[in-house]
């Protein structure tokens, strides 16, 4: 399927990327022909074949509910952009 | 003491012929006059290093060392370690200093394995060249101006030009064989959930692996003794007990029935690398093995089907760098999409923005049924071939890789061609099976991997295959001759 670009756009926005006006039409280009190459999907038949969402099938395990973390909120901080009181920090939101 | 295997400096430290921290010193020597030729490492932690080094002599002398303590390796720099940055090659992650240990460096540091530093990688795993590294390219150490593979190209690399006797890496789609191959070195990918992810920053999560890059298949059942395990903070680390994988090493292989894929020697395959694959084979009948032809016949199927659940799995994972908890962020965002969304597409590299957008549009409305899940279903089928191949062979066996490389920058400007490369690696992702890649020739002054695939958990029977490979040639003995 052949992208345009208004669709490569509608994709960085939903990917939450900001791409330069300048390189859109060889990403739209690149996107296309990879789109291309799975397009190959497409022709197989899949009608009886479950999907395999993991190599050995296991099913999620279980742990008792108990409190196993401890609080690491200050190194996990000071790894952070901005933070203030505990608080990360972002551009105002609620006005 | 370069020159040693994991094994061979084992015993010398043993043996009491140098200390740790004279090893240690060695190899942090032979780094930083080095490694300028291949550019292996992103990071290096000499004082740590040498601080490890002198604890492990003191806990020999204490009477209390195991086979690996005081052994210095490198660590791909996907995995976290704690007080050490951890950049997984981006930009995004370039001031991340991680605050925890990844469980694969847990156990090896819990062997005594002291840290040399942090190797080079194609950003965040995505590539098959290690050329959209953040840091610049690696070198092929037995040609410059060729690829070292990827995307564990730096520990590949690293290996190769014995700047450290073994390393750690991570296979999503090839990325410790394919290297491994590239760079005459033997390189394990276990089997899905062998080894925990905990602390190995995500790529594609039902696909990713850790495993050792090392000189020799006995290296490789060391460092695995130490890495496996049961971790339960990796849901889907399996809960198996962990076989001592040098036990079996020594075993005839006599009556081996090894599959050979008719579909892994089709017409990509160049020349060079078929006849090395031949003679190899050759090797395998003289040590009693029974050869036998097998069908994969959707193997063709397992690029598109990984170009689909990769990138879409990527897109869920890296949803996480939106430059508010850590990483990069831009400067001046007006709002909070604009925070995102610079962040991101400053931080991210073109390649990992490609892989990102192909799994947005494949998971975004009215697509996933067409793509994701279409694409799980072809990776039943193409689990299933190897299903019924394995009740006819104990192993299969093929070509790593279709070409012995290529030159840096030949297949940068075409991702696609560069997809391609990864035909004989991928299905065993996809598959989630245990494969190695051991060197088994050159074609034109390049290294040839040799692939052995095995059935699930038999990660004991392909070191046992390699082991015994290793003891009748020396192709994992050779060293390129600017590093001798």
């Amino acid at each position: 399927m052949a992208l345009d670009k208004d669709d490569v756009a509608k994709i960085a926005h939903l990917a939450r990327l900001k791409l330069s006006e300048s390189s859109i039409p060889e990403i739209t280009d690149r996107l296309t022909s990879i789109l291309g190459m799975i397009e190959q999907l497409q022709s197989v038949d899949t009608s009886d074949v479950t999907p395999m969402a993991h190599p050995n099938d296991a099913t999620q395990r279980l742990r008792a509910d108990k409190v196993t973390e401890t609080n690491h909120r200050d190194e996990y901080q000071a790894i952070a952009p901005a933070t203030a009181d505990g608080l990360y920090l972002v551009p105002k939101v609620i006005e | 003491m370069h020159s040693h295997t994991l094994k061979q400096l084992s015993d010398a430290l043993a043996a009491g012929e140098f200390s740790s921290e004279e090893l240690t010193q060695h190899f942090l020597q032979r780094i930083k006059t080095l490694d300028s030729k291949i550019n292996s490492f992103i990071t290096l932690c000499e004082d740590r290093a040498l601080t490890q080094a002198k604890q492990a002599d003191a806990l020999r002398a204490s009477g209390s060392a195991g086979p690996l303590t005081g052994i210095p390796i490198a660590h791909k720099d996907i995995f976290c370690t704690q007080g050490v940055k951890t950049s997984c090659a981006s930009k995004m992650l370039d001031n991340f200093v991680a605050p925890y240990d990844a469980f694969v460096v847990e156990q090896l540091n819990g062997a005594g394995i002291i840290t040399l530093g942090k190797t080079n990688m194609d950003e965040f795993a995505m590539g098959s060249s290690n050329e959209t590294s953040h840091y610049g390219s690696v070198h092929n150490p037995w040609n410059l101006e060729y690829v070292s593979g990827g995307s564990s190209g730096g520990s590949a690399a690293a290996v190769a030009a014995r700047l450290a006797p073994a390393a750690t890496g991570t296979d999503t789609g090839g990325s410790i064989r394919q290297p491994a191959s590239l760079c005459g070195i033997t390189g394990l990918k276990p089997t899905y959930g062998r080894v925990s992810r905990w602390g190995m920053i995500a790529f594609a999560s039902s696909l990713d692996q850790a495993g050792p890059m090392t000189q020799t298949a006995e290296d490789a059942a060391l460092m695995m003794n130490a890495m496996a395990g049961f971790d339960p903070k990796d849901s889907t680390c399996a809960n198996l007990d962990v076989p001592d994988y040098c036990a079996q090493l020594t075993d005839s292989i006599k009556g081996l029935r090894v599959g050979l894929p008719k579909q892994f020697f089709d017409q990509g395959l160049d020349n060079g690398v078929a006849q090395v694959i031949e003679q190899a084979v050759d090797e395998f009948k003289k040590l009693g093995a029974e050869i036998v032809e097998i069908d994969l016949p959707n193997t063709h199927l397992s690029i598109p089907a990984y170009y689909v659940i990769a990138p879409a799995e990527a897109s869920s994972n890296l949803s996480r760098f939106d430059g508010v908890r850590f990483g990069y962020r831009c400067e001046n965002p007006v709002d909070l999409e604009d925070l995102y969304k610079r962040s991101r597409g400053e931080g991210f590299g073109e390649e990992v923005q490609r892989r990102i957008m192909i799994g947005t549009y494949a998971l975004s409305a009215g697509y996933y049924d067409a793509y994701y899940l279409q694409a799980q279903k072809v990776r039943r089928l193409i689990k299933n071939d190897f299903l019924q191949a394995f009740a006819k062979v104990d192993v299969i066996m093929g070509p790593t890789s279709p070409s012995a490389g290529f030159k840096l920058g030949e297949k940068a400007k075409d991702p696609l061609s560069m997809y391609l490369s990864d035909i004989y690696t991928i299905s065993v992702n996809m598959a989630g099976l245990p494969a190695l890649s051991v060197p088994a020739g050159q074609t034109q002054g390049l290294p040839v991997g040799l692939q052995i695939i095995g059935n699930y958990f038999e990660e004991s029977r392909l070191l046992n295959v390699a082991h015994q490979y290793q003891l009748v040639t020396d192709w994992h003995r050779q060293l390129p001759a600017t590093f001798a």
